[in-house]
């Protein structure tokens, strides 16, 4: 990414933007909330829209249909239209085990068949992550993808995706987690990429001075 | 209705414009046109003692009597039958159609085919296939093919779109079945369950023109005087109408279906050379049809002078009297079905009467109008203002219990206009708006009865196998109704209204 400007309904969020992240890479957007960590991170998806994990902080799931279609949801473009409508209707053996498989590591196996407006909070974002997961890119872009659960929780989380996935970019606000787990970290403010720096030469202190 | 003197500080030609289509203006227009209309309308009480036969009437609602239960049970039968198929092929046809809802040829056949009136269509399919079954199916099929498919297709474009936008290849119709079609399931499902009580009440009315249904033996009992029979099906119709949430079940339906396509298959008898000749022959202009083509232009003369001008204005006229009083009886009636106005038993009472109202056809109303005080536009005006006013007053009664009060917010008229109407109005034009092109609508149907509307025309037209004339005719119609629906959508537009209160 060279120079970009990133704009967010009408306002310029990022500008002069130069970005580029290697294949193998894990990387942590940080910095205040609105300081333009959704922009960038959908501008990073556009680039190669069709060969992303997409992990949106909207989760935009269908609330009526159930955490297995959901989750089925994320790998749609691999089978043909009947094939879904079928599964639809029946789901079918293949993704009913892939499916349930994940969802045992998600802690999901009892909602299978629950409807999503029935979930809370934490158990939505789940399936949100499980239909990521589903996707079954080699990069994961992820927007606060563990904002609502509790720190254990996300842990297992965060290893689940990094297990699954070569290249990562994470927004993430909790500065523990993105120090622990990724080996880049991107600092956000003011409209401006202002620290770029593998996690090793970081501590949590140094993060602090993006959140003044 | 109210107006708002003119502000002198409006400058530019925008805020001019705002103020032309303002919500208080729109409203103010609506009553003038209404009042200018009924001052040309033709409107007395030809009817030497309507009295006399209100009594009759009257009787015979509280002593309702059923004389055949054989011909009971023909005309419900056929009745569910021809609604059950008609609505099954439609939302087929429907669904279909507003999957390419995007394409400007469909939106524009899908208005051509729901501007035409399933009576219309009747008429025109009796010249095919006679009675038969077959012409009450695709009579209702067709119009409700084209509302359900503009509804469906509408409801598609409002679904929310991150679900979609969340996946790869957001445009497949895999993409289209997982997230915008069960995301707008339950609005589509619930306007297909009322669209299926119009259905029945389409059919119903069908029977007023010749096939078997209800209607045409509400119409003989009517016409002959025998109120008591006439009640004992008019309670029946009601019952079927108003039990609907009860026995339409989503798992019953292919039965239903099932009983109905075995019991009444959609068969005619009828010959290509008849039908073939009506399309290519019969509805081509008389003159047109003579080699030579002269006299098209007299002709066409002739029909503007003598039908489509007078018809066009009559339908106008009635139209926007009936709009007008539809908005003051809903206006009116609506606090008195509203828990925020009455108390519970009161509420019931009022909605038990707007349910009456609303479940009957405006045909049927206008028929027993009619009986009433002759044929002038009076029983016209009455049946369209009670159908569609019933019909608006319960959904702003059910809107306005929605409205969270403060604890110490003013009572009686005080709340009214200063607590309600306030945060309804708008809500109140969009759906006035919604109901206009089907007053419209109705307004041209009602000529059937005598009323020198677009329908009157087209009713003699085809009783004197002038099927060029009824062509032109019922295509003018057409073409009415959807510049109304057009003017509509744009004031609905313009005016920024939504069918949601404000329930703040």
């Amino acid at each position: 990414m060279l120079n970009a400007q990133l704009v967010y309904e009408g306002r310029v969020v990022l500008d002069n933007i130069c970005l580029s992240i290697a294949p193998g890479e894990r990387v942590a957007l940080v910095g205040k909330s609105g300081v333009g960590k959704s922009t960038l991170l959908a501008a990073l998806r556009e680039q190669q829209a069709n060969s992303v994990a997409w992990c949106p902080q909207q989760h935009g799931l269908v609330p009526m249909l159930s955490v297995y279609h959901n989750m089925y949801m994320g790998s749609l473009q691999h089978h043909n239209t009947f094939y879904n409508l079928f599964n639809l209707i029946k789901p079918l053996a293949r993704p009913a085990r892939e499916v349930a498989a994940l969802a045992e590591q998600l802690q999901l196996s009892e909602f299978l068949h629950a409807r999503v407006e029935q979930l809370s909070g934490g158990q939505i974002q789940r399936v949100a992550i499980g239909r990521a997961l589903y996707q079954q890119q080699d990069i994961f872009l992820g927007d606060e993808p563990v904002s609502a659960v509790d720190n254990y929780q996300a842990q297992q989380l965060l290893t689940l995706m990094m297990e699954k996935h070569e290249t990562l970019v994470l927004a993430l606000h909790d500065v523990e987690q993105a120090l622990h787990f990724c080996d880049r970290i991107i600092g956000l403010k003011d409209s401006a990429i202002v620290l770029d720096a593998p996690s090793s030469t970081l501590n949590a202190s140094d993060l602090v001075a993006l959140y003044c | 209705m109210q107006t708002v003197p003119a502000k002198s500080s409006y400058k530019s030609s925008q805020q001019t414009a705002n103020r032309i289509f303002s919500v208080h203006s729109t409203s103010f227009y609506i009553a003038v046109i209404a009042g200018l209309c009924l001052f040309i309308a033709d409107i007395e009480i030809i009817n030497a003692n309507p009295w006399l036969e209100l009594k009759a009437m009257g009787r015979g609602l509280i002593s309702p009597h059923i004389v055949s239960y054989a011909e009971l049970f023909n005309g419900l039968a056929n009745t569910l039958s021809f609604a059950l198929q008609g609505m099954a092929v439609a939302v087929v046809a429907g669904f279909l159609l507003a999957l390419a809802y995007r394409h400007w040829w469909v939106r524009g056949f899908c208005a051509f085919i729901r501007a035409i009136h399933e009576l219309f269509w009747a008429l025109i399919f009796i010249q095919c296939f006679g009675l038969s079954p077959l012409t009450g199916l695709l009579a209702i099929a067709l119009p409700y093919a084209g509302t359900l498919a503009k509804v469906y297709g509408e409801l598609f474009e409002e679904a929310p779109p991150q679900p979609r936008a969340n996946l790869h290849h957001s445009k497949s119709l895999s993409t289209f079945f997982y997230t915008t079609l069960p995301l707008a399931w339950p609005a589509l499902s619930h306007y297909t369950r009322y669209r299926f009580e119009c259905a029945l009440r389409s059919t119903v009315v069908l029977g007023f023109v010749g096939l078997p249904t209800l209607g045409f033996y509400l119409e003989t009992a009517l016409s002959e005087g025998l109120y008591r029979e006439a009640a004992g099906l008019l309670y029946v119709l009601l019952l079927v109408i108003v039990s609907q949430r009860w026995w339409l079940r989503k798992t019953l339906l292919p039965v239903y279906l099932l009983i109905a396509l075995v019991c009444l298959p959609p068969s005619a008898s009828f010959s290509w050379q008849t039908m073939v000749q009506f399309f290519t022959e019969d509805i081509i202009p008389q003159p047109v049809r003579r080699a030579s083509g002269d006299g098209i232009g007299s002709w066409l003369v002739f029909m503007w002078q003598q039908q489509l001008w007078p018809g066009l204005c009559n339908t106008l006229v009635l139209s926007q009297i009936a709009l007008f009083f539809t908005a003051l009886l809903a206006l009116l009636a609506f606090p008195f079905s509203s828990l925020l106005f009455v108390n519970p038993l009161m509420k019931g009472a009022n909605a038990g009467l707007l349910v009456i109202a609303r479940t009957l056809p405006e045909y049927l109303l206008a028929f027993v109008a009619l009986l009433l005080w002759g044929p002038s536009m009076l029983p016209a005006i009455v049946a369209l203002a009670l159908h569609n006013g019933a019909i608006i007053s319960h959904l702003m009664a059910g809107f306005s219990e929605q409205i969270a009060l403060r604890r110490d917010a003013s009572k009686g008229v005080n709340r009214y206009a200063y607590e309600v109407l306030p945060r309804m109005y708008r809500q109140f034009l969009a759906i006035l708006f919604y109901r206009w092109e089907v007053i419209l609508r109705e307004s041209a149907i009602l000529g059937i009865l005598g009323i020198a509307t677009l329908g009157f025309y087209i009713d003699s037209a085809f009783e004197e196998f002038r099927f060029d004339r009824a062509a032109l005719l019922i295509l003018a119609s057409a073409l009415l109704n959807m510049a109304v629906d057009t003017v509509a959508r744009y004031l609905r537009r313009r005016l920024h209204l939504v069918t949601t209160a404000d329930i703040r």
